[in-house]
């Protein structure tokens, strides 16, 4: 059982080698290399996704940051706004107010210019009936001069409206 | 062959006469110690192989004389057999090969192959060769998959395990032998590997140092050779002796448990197929990894 057959020694080693050289050329070589090369596109896609996932992070982070500052942004333009138009609205309301009051005013000078004036013209008017009709009662009598001055004392004395 | 016959029947003078096994098939009434023989007939080497049609007989050359060896190159069972290894070896490897270029993912066999040659570069060249030992991983791989596929045909009915003849394994430890000398030299240059063999004592030493290491060099792969010889070896022998028992009692009764007992063994085999090819290759690629490190390591490191 322990003899040694050189023939089964050299077939053996012709055997080997042949199968060796064949299978490094062909099967070993091609697979190891693509093995590597899988293992290099493989840590290479992690790589890409890990990159993109942080990329993807920071842009989410800005945009959370951007959106905030939008916000606020908007807020401030709400209340700036709210602010001025309070301020148009109090100020329109005043001027308003004003205007009315001086119409009313400008009304009130209206009316006692010619309340003044409808008196004054209502005077003169009494004041002449009056000389006509004493004047004819008491026909050629009296001085008209003496007569107007005692009827505009008499007058005077009258209330004024 | 006369030596192991001689023994068994040598054996059957010490048994009684009731155990005595009389050939069972042949007419002849021989001694038990011709079943042994045929047994083991079936893990010796031989120029006729069995087949399901018969026995056939291989061709039978005139032993070649090359520069004064004479070397008889006949076809023999065990050529038949490690040839049909690689066979098998070569068409998987070259399937997965042309397929595995084209396919960025793996699949089917493909996957099966990968996985050992992941494992072999992550578990076994790396550790023990570091990252240039990558380009001895065809050498390697080729050694473990034809070592595991010549194992693993002597399970198989009409089988034979080209392991189990140790001109075979001389054959492969002989290449890792070659293999082994030839990267500590490349990685270390020939000086440097020179060097090394005076295991770095005074010089007054080398006459001693010098044949201790030289005898280091073969032990290793002698060790090797007759590991992975005995182990393979060994395996069949017992199946076949539990197997023998039967013929041996020349009853039917004790078949039950020669059969699980064998059954048992055959599993055990089976396991022992892979961690052979495994232990082989490891212990290979381990020797060339001490020879290519051996210069970076300090000088009078003993192994």
């Amino acid at each position: 059982m322990l003899e040694v057959n050189p023939g089964l020694i050299v077939w053996t080693i012709i055997t080997f080698v042949l199968l060796l050289l064949v299978l490094r050329k062909f099967a070993w070589g091609p697979l190891i290399e693509s093995l590597e090369r899988r293992e290099e596109h493989i840590r290479n896609s992690i790589e890409r996704a890990e990159q993109a996932r942080s990329e993807a992070e920071k842009m989410m982070e800005e945009n959370r940051r951007r959106l905030a500052s939008a916000e606020q942004e908007g807020q401030r333009i709400l209340t700036e706004s709210r602010a001025l138009a309070e301020k148009l609205k109090d100020e329109i309301v005043e001027k308003a107010n004003q205007q009315s009051r001086s119409m009313i005013e400008h009304a009130h000078h209206e009316i006692e210019r010619a309340k003044e004036a409808a008196l004054a013209a209502l005077r003169g008017e009494v004041a002449t009936l009056a000389i006509r009709v004493a004047e004819k009662i008491l026909d050629e009598t009296l001085d008209e001069k003496r007569h107007r001055k005692l009827i505009d004392s008499s007058l005077d004395t009258l209330p004024v409206n | 062959m006369p030596f192991d016959a001689a023994r068994i029947a040598g054996l059957q003078e010490y048994l009684p006469d009731s155990v005595r096994v009389t050939s069972h098939t042949g007419g002849g009434g021989d001694v038990g110690g011709d079943i042994f023989g045929k047994l083991l007939q079936h893990v010796r080497d031989s120029h006729e192989i069995d087949t399901p049609w018969g026995e056939l007989s291989l061709p039978h050359y005139p032993p070649v004389s090359i520069g004064g060896v004479t070397i008889d190159l006949s076809i023999t069972k065990h050529v038949l057999f490690v040839w049909i290894a690689a066979l098998i070896l070569f068409t998987i490897a070259m399937m997965v090969g042309r397929k595995n270029r084209r396919a960025m993912v793996p699949s089917g066999v493909g996957n099966l192959i990968e996985s050992i040659v992941v494992f072999m570069r992550d578990e076994v060249v790396v550790p023990n060769m570091g990252k240039g030992g990558v380009r001895y991983m065809p050498y390697l791989l080729t050694t473990f998959l034809f070592i595991l596929f010549m194992n693993l045909l002597g399970l198989l009915p009409y089988g034979a395990s080209a392991t189990g003849n140790i001109s075979v394994t001389a054959g492969l430890a002989i290449v890792s032998f070659i293999m082994i000398q030839l990267s500590a030299i490349r990685e270390q240059g020939f000086g440097r590997y020179l060097a090394h063999l005076t295991g770095g004592v005074h010089w007054a030493l080398w006459p001693i140092m010098i044949p201790i290491e030289v005898l280091g060099l073969f032990t290793k792969n002698f060790a090797l050779c007759m590991r992975l010889f005995a182990n393979m070896i060994g395996g069949h022998i017992v199946i076949l002796s539990f197997i023998g028992l039967i013929f041996l009692f020349k009853t039917y009764l004790i078949a039950p448990a020669s059969i699980g007992f064998a059954l048992g063994v055959s599993m055990l085999e089976l396991f022992v197929a892979f961690l052979q090819a495994y232990i082989f290759t490891r212990l290979t690629s381990l020797f060339m990894g001490l020879g290519m490190q051996a210069g970076h390591a300090e000088a009078g490191e003993s192994h």
